[in-house]
């Protein structure tokens, strides 16, 4: 039965008598549960979250909670003020992201506007490589390889400190931001450029003020994702970064983002009952809260800033 | 092309300097990707080599860094990976195929499923593992063996399964689906026996790309305990430890053989991973097709 | 089916040297998991774990839930500690700490920052402290000698349950003040000092010896593991396992650097297991 389906200038086969094929629409009632799975998935993680959380809130007030700054959830005096993780999650967010955005940025135009094609099909796949390297391994490097060094060059770095997990992790999100502004240059039209060009502009101007200001939708949510996945990260921080929830701003510190405050805590029990153990359903809710926000503004975005080319 | 005068007035010793420092920037910017790539690998390598040898494939970590090895833990890897692979590509193929052959977007709830999934693969991968924990491990009573961890990856990576198979299915143009309706074959006809052989390469391609992601993820597993010592085979409903765990457990510890065990055991997950990668590549070049 | 073990992470390493031990003399698989104490127990009285390696012993509202959820269990010592508080290796002002002076460091209304707020000879160099997380009976034990009361600690410092990071943390500070199992240091002794501790007769260095006559107070502690009796009378294993861990513990506790019990205390022990499955 394909009644709302047709395509328009389909030649239609007249059978005499109309038939349901059973087989198409078992066929489609299954791929229709596959594609349920997912629906699932964020069921499940929703409901995951939430119920330990909700009990989490009865106890510990969300205000407290969302402004205390002592995070000491599992002391005798225990206190669950959440903004020193939110503090480390975001520093090291933002020092990946001055890593990542204009490095990112700086390899898309190389690729999308200077680069010629041999180059670019070589450079490619080796981006994707760096993309692709474990998290765990990059965690390693960062302590074994780049604290030392900055230690070598003057900067009084602590042994587990945000800059060093930082400047791996922002070099790792050099790949996304490169490869999703690239789409996004790359989907302007010649036009534009020859237009630029004709008017007597150089390369360097053709591509700054007039590519990227068209592709900025692109450019903008490749920025976001990236930094999303900064927000998102857990190994390279806490095998790096340490687990000191303070508040600083000082990035030779040692400090806790949410995620290694649930990696360390979650590592292999979370027994039903005790308010220490909830503080991971409400640090992992928050966390969810967080990107999942950042992927919607995100799609607002880029739907606000598209320009359309047809 | 000659420089008129033109409304963008620069003159053009200021224009020359400009643009070698904007090129000295993006060359900049990509020394510092690839020139970390290289250190990065080195250095793996460099430390790591004492440690690579068979002993690493063969014998069970140990207390004692000179005897041990990561057996257990490349099996488990290995074990993941299949397991990954078979549930989330017919999984995540056909949530593909609904979603781009037989769902009207005009529906509430197809809408809802295209949103979510795109929602999913911005969910940071340590939150797949307390959903695991809560339902997977706990809530089916499955415990912490090899099954779990895998059910818990191929959530992660289901996602990214289905954009990249939409994309190959949505490249695949129209007339070959419209040629096949005008031969009165059913949708389904048209499904399996045009669209997704045509589309083959791209969803292989990012399903490679997803299971080499899947195999280096260690957050998930963390959560669901990975146990720290294992020292025999794993089995599907077995308990486990997997590769980037061990790693991470061995970089943890302050002796400096267990250090180079953890460099070890990064070369054999950065080959697996980067040969996967390789692979992804090579299928995605070789059968690029033109319509 | 293999024989389970989580908890402590200071027991940890004695456990799974057993388990190697174990392995290579014919024995069955055995897990071993550093969940920390109390997560060990946790899954213990959920009746997760075979055996429950633990730094303290188990506390009155934890065996109230083994109770509840009829797990029963026998208590048996494996090892002796000698707590040890480290520094790093550059560390060449200080050699002994009294008491009181850890209490004013790891006190919960603590805010020393400084050496020299420990003692005016200190030179002025930034404390960081490294430390055992609240799921650790190291963090137990230590807080109940210490400060008086198990829990009660500054909570200002880089916690974690597993040593290891401890270790990692001191080794690579000047300033660094940590506390952990002795195996701990001993395995670290490049790149870590030990302090002597003045319980009040004085300043005595960890040590084997110190820790068996118990002169080294307050932080010397037995380590326990918890066997399941229904593991022990269900699972031959279970049995053979700990009765081989027991009887070769000397053996063990040299290989994995704990101290070793003498053998009238394994002795003891083992009439404890024997008693518990007959």
């Amino acid at each position: 039965m394909t009644s709302a389906h047709v395509p328009v200038g389909q030649a239609v086969t007249v059978l005499p008598r109309k038939r349901i094929r059973w087989g198409e629409v078992g066929v489609q009632a299954l791929l229709f549960l596959a594609a349920t799975v997912s629906v699932l998935t964020t069921v499940g993680i929703v409901l995951s979250l939430v119920l330990p959380a909700t009990e989490f809130f009865r106890e510990v007030s969300p205000w407290d909670f969302l402004t205390g700054t002592t995070w000491a959830p599992l002391f005798l005096d225990a206190q669950f003020g959440v903004v020193p993780l939110i503090v480390g999650t975001l520093m090291i967010s933002f020092w990946s992201s001055l890593v990542a955005f204009p490095l990112g940025l700086g390899v898309a135009i190389y690729l999308s506007e200077y680069a010629r094609d041999r180059v670019t099909r070589v450079l490619k796949p080796i981006l994707e490589i760096l993309a692709a390297i474990p998290t765990v391994v990059l965690g390693y490097f960062a302590l074994t390889f780049v604290t030392p060094l900055l230690r070598d060059l003057g900067l009084d770095v602590e042994i587990f400190n945000a800059l060093s997990a930082s400047l791996v992790l922002g070099v790792m999100l050099i790949p996304t931001v490169a490869s999703l502004s690239e789409d996004a240059m790359a989907a302007v039209p010649r036009d534009l450029r020859d237009g630029g060009y004709a008017l007597g502009a150089d390369k360097l101007q053709v591509s700054t003020r007039v590519v990227v200001p068209a592709a900025i939708s692109g450019i903008i949510a490749a920025f976001v994702l990236a930094f999303s996945r900064a927000v998102g990260e857990t190994m390279i921080v806490l095998i790096a970064a340490g687990q000191l929830a303070q508040i600083t701003f000082d990035p030779r510190e040692t400090i806790a983002t949410m995620t290694a405050f649930i990696g360390a805590t979650g590592n292999g029990d979370i027994p039903t009952g005790s308010i220490e153990y909830k503080t991971i359903f409400a640090v992992g809710l928050t966390l969810f809260v967080m990107t999942l926000v950042m992927n919607l503004v995100s799609i607002r975005l880029v739907r606000r800033y598209r320009e359309v080319y047809e | 092309m000659t420089t008129l005068d033109a409304p963008i007035q620069m003159g053009r010793q200021r224009r020359v300097w400009r643009n070698r420092l904007f090129q000295g920037a993006m060359l900049f910017a990509m020394l510092v990707a690839f020139g970390t790539l290289a250190v990065l690998l080195v250095d793996t390598v460099v430390t790591g080599w004492p440690e690579l040898d068979r002993q690493l494939f063969t014998e069970p970590p140990s207390t004692v860094a000179e005897e041990g090895g990561g057996r257990p833990a490349i099996l488990a890897t290995l074990y993941l990976g299949f397991l990954v692979l078979f549930m989330s590509v017919p999984i995540g193929v056909a949530t593909a195929v609904y979603l781009e052959e037989y769902a009207n977007r005009e529906r509430w709830y197809n809408r809802l499923i295209e949103v979510n999934i795109q929602n999913l693969a911005a969910v940071p991968s340590i939150v797949y593992g307390i959903l695991g924990l809560a339902f997977i491990v706990r809530g089916i009573g499955l415990g912490r063996v090899v099954l779990a961890g895998a059910l818990i990856l191929t959530l992660v990576v289901l996602p990214t399964v289905v954009v990249a198979s939409r994309e190959a299915i949505r490249a695949v143009p129209d007339s070959i689906r419209q040629g096949a309706y005008a031969l009165g074959a059913t949708k389904w006809q048209v499904v399996w026996r045009q669209v997704l052989p045509a589309a083959i390469p791209g969803m292989a391609t990012g399903s490679i790309l997803a299971l080499s992601r899947a195999v280096g993820e260690t957050a998930p597993l963390i959560m669901v305990g990975a146990v720290v010592y294992v020292a025999f085979d794993p089995t599907i409903l077995g308990a486990y430890t997997a590769l980037p765990v061990q790693i991470f457990n061995w970089t943890k510890q302050p002796d400096p053989t267990f250090q180079t065990l953890a460099a070890a055991g990064a070369i054999v997950l950065l080959v697996i991973v980067l040969s996967m990668n390789a692979l992804a590549i090579f299928v995605r070049n070789r059968y690029r097709k033109r319509w | 089916m293999s024989v389970t073990a989580d908890g402590s992470s200071t027991v940890g390493p004695f456990t799974t040297k057993a388990a190697e031990d174990w392995k290579a003399a014919g024995g069955s698989d055995v897990t071993v998991g550093i969940s920390g104490t109390g997560g060990g127990f946790e899954r213990f009285c959920a009746g997760e774990t075979d055996i429950s390696n633990a730094s303290r012993p188990i506390k009155d509202d934890e065996a109230e839930i083994c109770e509840q959820n009829g797990v029963e269990y026998v208590e048996l010592r494996v090892a002796i500690d000698a707590l040890t508080n480290v520094v790093n290796i550059e560390n060449d002002w200080v050699d002994c700490l009294t008491v009181d002076q850890l209490s004013v460091i790891w006190g919960p209304r603590s805010t020393v920052k400084s050496w020299k707020q420990v003692d005016p000879s200190f030179p002025d160099v930034r404390l960081r402290l490294y430390g055992a997380g609240t799921d650790s009976g190291t963090f137990d034990y230590f807080t109940e000698a210490i400060n008086g009361e198990s829990g009660a600690s500054r909570s200002d410092y880089s916690a974690t349950e597993d040593d290891n990071v401890t270790v990692q943390g001191v080794a690579g500070d000047r300033g660094a003040l940590g506390y952990f199992g002795f195996s701990y240091f001993e395995q670290n002794q490049s790149t870590l000092k030990a302090l002597e501790v003045d319980g009040g007769d004085g300043c005595v260095a960890p040590s084997v010896d110190a820790a068996q006559d118990g002169s080294y107070t307050p932080l010397s502690r037995p380590l326990f593991i918890y066997v399941k009796r229904s593991s022990l009378e269900e699972k031959e294993d279970v049995r053979d396992f700990v009765r081989f861990a027991l009887e070769k513990q000397q053996t063990i506790a040299q290989e994995a650097l704990f101290v070793p019990m003498s053998r009238e205390q394994i002795d003891e022990q083992l009439a404890k297991l024997e008693s518990a499955t007959s």
